[in-house]
């Protein structure tokens, strides 16, 4: 079988070279459909690490999907009207600097997980599933209703962020910056699997009761791996609204976070590159499939009953021949 | 009498108006083996629940070093310094052996909020793991994943987590359990040395390990303590005879 570090540096190099090839054959939308991908991936690396480290189920992820949106739409909005932003009696500007929009989509992202995560974690199992996706349909009802920001219709923004140095209106800029940060989280996300935080947490995941013996605190490993994890996804939102220059409440809705999931485990829950290879796989189908039939989800779908049914460990199992994620 | 390291003061665990602890005052001295014994449902475990924190008592109370830690929550009492095994392995199966003890050893140190270092690469981590490991005879197993393993050497691997944390005392819930006669010879073996270093609270139901390591033993019937005296005093009780060892005898 193929060993996992080979299927990793595969998917990494066949990321880097279809881009590079659609600009020699000049197709700017296959560099759009691969940016999408290393968005997606972005957003489902930050969910795997909750659900495949920390084994928290979290049917909620698009709230941070959608904050990290919406921290883009709303910066971006006030600055392309020359609006101020009001807020606690402040008076701040709005912004068109990728840079700064992102700092406040993690912040803002990792202060949800945050208090999610403090309320949703006294449960487990199917109601810590129920609870995260009641606070999504929380944020998306509040989205459709927050008419300042234009409610269900969502809101445009005429002209993608700026990133220092770069022209983000070209397509192939644009992607080496979200592929750069891919590339940083899943760095991130290698070393905190290694490192003793990652050790703990894949410990709470398994035997609660061990980590409690050794004299730590396994609700508290979990909350802070949820926080991180939501950081991620909400970075992942905010570049999700650049590269479509539009942000809506569907960025909120339950599908996503379902969608996020259906990623992780196609490509293999708890595996470093199972997200992108998911993601890969998920915006090609969307793309092929869905310009023959309307009803391409029907396929993702039999694709995913025959992972769940014969390949737990995801595309990467298959690959590597190991079911597990470790070792 | 020196104080003792761990004790239970008049403890009381009602389950509806079944009284699975009934007014239970053990103690536990520096440098014994204390056996608990008791026929099935004789509240045992109930018992070491409340010792370790999963249990709240209805009443009494539970020292450690003195200190009162009725209150305290399971992790709370492991970093004051007790230390325990499971009845049934409690050990994450995914995991190398290795790994296994690496987080009782990050559990001694108190700080898993590194998120950048390697854990198998950090010798304050992994020097205590491989000494606990070399002390249960279990370091050429290292790199097995810990489902690997045979029961015996999961129950081993059990003792080499708890020793990491270097425990004030031990509570070990039978610890002999499923092991085969040589297992529970070379177990035996161990903890009597064991007791040297920190006392040990043994709930057990293999009765030749008991006899042979048992400073004082306490048997427990209906959640009560009906007996408590060395071994031979609990071998010739006449009411111990009839509540538990009845047949046998």
């Amino acid at each position: 079988m193929i060993p996992e570090r080979l299927v990793n540096w595969v998917v990494f190099a066949g990321l880097l070279a279809v881009p590079l090839w659609a600009i020699v054959v000049d197709e700017p939308f296959t560099i759009t459909l691969v940016t999408r991908a290393v968005i997606l991936a972005i957003a489902a690396v930050g969910l795997n690490i909750a659900l495949g480290i920390g084994g928290l189920v979290s049917l909620g992820h698009a709230v941070f999907f959608g904050i990290g949106g919406y921290a883009m739409g709303i910066l971006a909005y006030h600055a392309q009207t020359y609006t101020s932003l009001d807020l606690f009696g402040l008076s701040l500007a709005g912004t068109k600097s990728m840079p700064i929009i992102w700092l406040v989509a993690i912040v803002v992202s990792a202060l949800a997980a945050w208090i999610i995560g403090l309320l949703s974690l006294r449960t487990s199992g199917v109601y810590f599933i129920m609870i995260t996706l009641a606070f999504g349909q929380m944020f998306y009802y509040f989205a459709i209703s927050w008419s300042t920001y234009g409610g269900e219709d969502g809101l445009s923004i005429y002209v993608r962020n700026g990133f220092p140095g770069l022209n983000t209106l070209v397509p192939i800029q644009f992607f080496g910056l979200c592929f750069a940060l891919l590339c940083i989280v899943l760095f991130l996300n290698a070393r905190l699997q290694n490192a003793p935080f990652g050790l703990a947490l894949n410990a709470a995941r398994q035997v609660p009761t061990r980590v409690e013996t050794v004299g730590l605190n396994p609700m508290r490993l979990k909350l802070v791996a949820f926080v991180i994890s939501g950081a991620i996804t909400g970075l992942a939102g905010a570049l999700f609204a650049d590269l479509n220059r539009f942000v809506s409440p569907t960025m909120f809705s339950w599908q996503l976070s379902g969608e996020l999931i259906v990623l992780i485990v196609i490509g293999g829950v708890g595996r470093l590159y199972g997200p992108v290879v998911g993601a890969c796989l998920f915006v090609a189908l969307e793309h092929w499939l869905g310009a023959l039939t309307e009803f391409w989800h029907i396929y993702l779908g039999l694709i995913l009953l025959a992972i769940v049914l014969f390949a737990r460990g995801g595309i990467i199992g298959l690959l590597t021949g190991k079911e597990g994620a470790h070792v | 009498m020196s104080e003792p390291i761990l004790a239970t003061r008049n403890l009381r665990k009602n389950f509806g108006a079944l009284a699975a602890t009934d007014d239970v005052s053990i103690d536990l001295r520096a440098g014994e083996i204390h056996a608990i014994i008791g026929p099935n449902g004789a509240g045992k475990s109930t018992l070491i629940a409340q010792i370790c924190g999963g249990l709240r008592p209805d009443s009494g109370s539970v020292h450690l070093l003195g200190r009162d830690v009725t209150q305290y929550s399971k992790q709370a009492r492991a970093r004051s310094g007790l230390g325990r095994t499971f009845q049934i392995s409690a050990l994450a199966m995914e995991d190398s052996v290795l790994e296994n003890v690496v987080l009782g050893a990050l559990g001694a140190s108190g700080n898993p909020w590194r998120f950048w270092s390697r854990a198998l690469s950090d010798a304050s981590l992994t020097a205590k793991a491989e000494a606990a490991l070399e002390r249960v005879g279990l370091i050429e197993h290292r790199h097995t994943r810990c489902a690997e393993l045979s029961h015996g050497q999961r129950r081993q691997l059990e003792v080499a987590v708890a020793l990491t944390l270097s425990p004030k005392a031990f509570v070990m819930d039978e610890p002999m359990a499923g092991l085969g006669a040589e297992g529970s010879k070379l177990l035996t073996a161990f903890l009597d040395q064991l007791r040297a270093e920190a006392p040990i609270l043994l709930v057990e139901h293999d009765m030749d390990a008991v006899f042979a390591l048992a400073d004082r033993i306490s048997v427990l019937v209906y959640g009560q303590v009906i007996a408590s005296g060395t071994v031979e005093e609990i071998k010739s009780s006449r009411a111990v005879r009839e509540a538990y060892l009845g047949e046998e005898a």
